[in-house]
């Protein structure tokens, strides 16, 4: 377990936890960085307008892999327009698509992310699309180009936890790019039961942001995402729901 | 722009007392009235008094809510719950926005006005300094606010369509997109070609108070103007949203007549909107009456500290996802307060004269009210840290 790595777009990461960088103090950041041991942290470019005051750039500590997004497009061709805009700031190559137009739930819209995913793939980001767990779009972004699928757990921002679990657990089985659970994590019994399920990450946000100590809420994240990961590796063993069972009870007689 | 100079301008000389209120004029875009009629049904038969505390308790104990819980957290039984509402609020406002609050100023460009509002300012009887901005010195109007660091800009104007026409607010636009990243609009209401023009211009974001939803007091109020013309008004951002605008903003002037109403009214047309336009931003103001020059009489009347502070978490829970903005007519004290529950927008560096930003300049107008917090934009920003909030100056990026 010692090499326990996932790969986006060719680059090795050995931390599992992705943190977000909005909806707290900028002076935090860094803080939550180091107590989460991430190596990746996202940001919505719509708040890093350069040059401007308490630009969230100046924030993040240096050797952290960006993950800007593209919060704002409402359709694909301005999430194309945030990514590029992304790049010519200097946020790298990475890119989490986010094409919202629903402004009370904040859900996804698989069909633009597709086309969004193919347009930039195309053009050498490391695409990183969050979308609404099923199975048909995620093999529809697979193709596209994305370097990772990034299903929400339950609506964002709303700590309800893996409310989509069973329709996860079939993006797990059935597809071969890293699975990262993304919005709805709560708390990080949630993101350990993620982990435990066989995800590759978990990205959260408002769950620490909104904690009374935000540097130690990160902190409790790593322990639970790499408590989780560790028991996937591990092979979970059977739960049993009341007491013991017979090894084999229907085919004992096979003599042979 | 052929298109706005060949349509017929609508002459608000000609739109007097005798004017039927609730007639369009010649020029004004009509658009299905659903959303008027449901909003207008749904404040008339609002009886304030109808809830009792076992309603409040019900809808504060719900994941989410119904027009009717909103109702009953904007009644007076709601009022002795008013440490719980704000509890409430805040919490939501935390999940939806985490401790963001973010920053913007206003600009007024012009305060010619053709319309008779008896309680504002810059109604074209009252006889204040008029004037516009010229794009050389509305460009140098932005350079001052821009210096403050700030990001986002509300343009206005008084409602003049004949001394700020569309093409001239448009340039003020372009102009604006140069220094900010967010540019909304609080002008005269427009038809949804010349909103889908200024959205072309940089703008995203369009707001228009509606001041009252009764439209029969409404009518005593605009005594004349094409502002008389009661939906036209009301279905503006309706049409603004047609013509590709991001976000809509709403408010009621709180006090002009029955506060609560209105506020019920306020929070229905902004659902409504958000029902049938699921990707429109919403956002909410909530002004309360001040006073003016030349009329110091004029007072919020029952809508008091208290009263504002239960209108404003009632929409917080209701639309837990809207900005909510807090206006310079408040004070310090209950502007550093509100920040810290329900609100996420607050005004900062405001001058509501005309060009005052402008270094050196001296002011061409005189401003549309009295505000209370004067207070810098460092200032602003410097309480929003102290109150363990991070002040946000750029929260969007226009993509088209």
């Amino acid at each position: 377990m010692k090499n326990d790595t996932f790969t986006l777009g060719g680059h090795e990461f050995t931390s599992r936890f992705i943190l977000g960088s909005g909806k707290y103090s900028m002076d935090l950041i860094k803080a939550a960085v180091e107590n989460a041991g991430a190596q990746i942290i996202t940001l919505a470019l719509r708040r890093a307008t350069l040059g401007s005051i308490d630009n969230i750039l100046d924030f993040i500590p240096e050797g952290v892999t960006l993950l800007p997004n593209t919060s704002g497009a409402r359709n694909a061709e301005e999430a194309v327009r945030i990514a590029r805009l992304a790049r010519e700031c200097g946020c790298g190559d990475f890119i989490k698509i986010e094409v919202i137009h629903d402004s009370k739930y904040l859900l996804p819209d698989n069909y633009e992310t597709i086309k969004a995913t193919e347009i930039l793939a195309k053009e050498g980001f490391v695409v990183m699309p969050y979308m609404y767990p099923d199975l048909n779009a995620a093999r529809d972004m697979v193709n596209a180009g994305a370097a990772a699928i990034m299903p929400l757990g339950a609506p964002i921002g709303s700590n309800k936890g893996l409310a989509t679990k069973e329709f996860i657990k079939i993006l797990i089985d059935e597809i071969d790019l890293p699975i990262i659970v993304d919005a709805g994590i709560g708390r990080p019994s949630q993101a350990c039961e993620a982990m435990e399920m066989g995800a590759a990450a978990i990205m959260a946000n408002t769950a620490i942001a909104t904690a009374g100590d935000i540097p130690a809420m990160a902190g409790a994240f790593k322990s639970a995402i790499e408590a989780g990961r560790t028991a996937y590796l591990s092979g979970l063993g059977r739960v049993l729901d009341k007491g013991s069972s017979a090894s084999s009870p229907l085919t004992g007689f096979l003599a042979d | 722009m052929s298109d706005f100079q060949t349509k017929e301008v609508i002459n608000a000389k000609y739109i007097t007392e005798e004017t039927n209120h609730m007639e369009y004029q010649e020029g004004m875009e009509v658009i299905p009235h659903d959303i008027m009629d449901e909003v207008i049904a749904r404040r008339n038969s609002y009886d304030e008094t109808a809830y009792t505390a076992q309603d409040v308790m019900r809808a504060l104990r719900k994941d989410s809510l119904a027009p009717e819980d909103f109702a009953a957290l904007l009644s007076p039984a709601a009022q002795p719950f008013l440490e719980q509402m704000a509890q409430r609020a805040q919490l939501e406002t935390r999940k939806h926005f985490g401790n963001s609050t973010m920053l913007f100023t206003p600009c007024y460009i012009a305060n010619y006005c053709e319309n008779y509002c008896v309680y504002c300012g810059f109604n074209c009887h009252n006889k204040i300094r008029r004037g516009k901005l010229n794009p050389e010195e509305i460009e140098l109007e932005m350079q001052g606010i821009a210096k403050s660091g700030l990001k986002e800009i509300l343009i206005l104007t008084g409602e003049s369509r004949s001394m700020s026409p569309v093409e001239y607010i448009g340039e003020a636009c372009k102009i604006a997109r140069k220094y900010f990243t967010v540019i909304g609009v609080e002008i005269y209401p427009l038809n949804s070609d010349e909103y889908r023009y200024l959205h072309e211009c940089g703008v995203d974001y369009v707001t228009v108070f509606q001041e009252t939803y009764n439209s029969d007091k409404y009518e005593t109020l605009h005594l004349g103007g094409h502002k008389r013309i009661f939906p036209y008004r009301l279905n503006a951002q309706e049409r603004a949203l047609m013509g590709g605008m991001r976000g809509v903003g709403f408010a009621a002037l709180l006090g002009l007549d029955d506060f609560r109403k209105d506020a019920f009214a306020t929070g229905m047309h902004a659902y409504l909107i958000q029902r049938k336009y699921p990707h429109a931003e919403i956002a909410f103001s909530c002004p309360r009456l001040r006073p003016i020059i030349n009329n110091d009489q004029i007072n919020p009347k029952d809508v008091h500290e208290t009263q504002l502070l239960q209108i404003i978490c009632a929409y917080r829970i209701f639309m837990p996802f809207a900005s909510i903005t807090i206006s310079t007519r408040e004070s310090n004290n209950f502007r550093n307060h509100v920040i810290q529950i329900a609100a996420t927008k607050i005004s900062a560096g405001v001058s509501t004269g005309i060009g005052e930003h402008i270094e050196g300049g001296e002011s061409k107008g005189d401003p549309q009210f009295i505000i209370d917090d004067e207070r810098s934009v460092e200032a602003v920003r410097q309480s929003i840290y102290d109150a363990g909030l991070q002040p946000v100056f750029s929260d969007y990026i226009y993509a088209g």
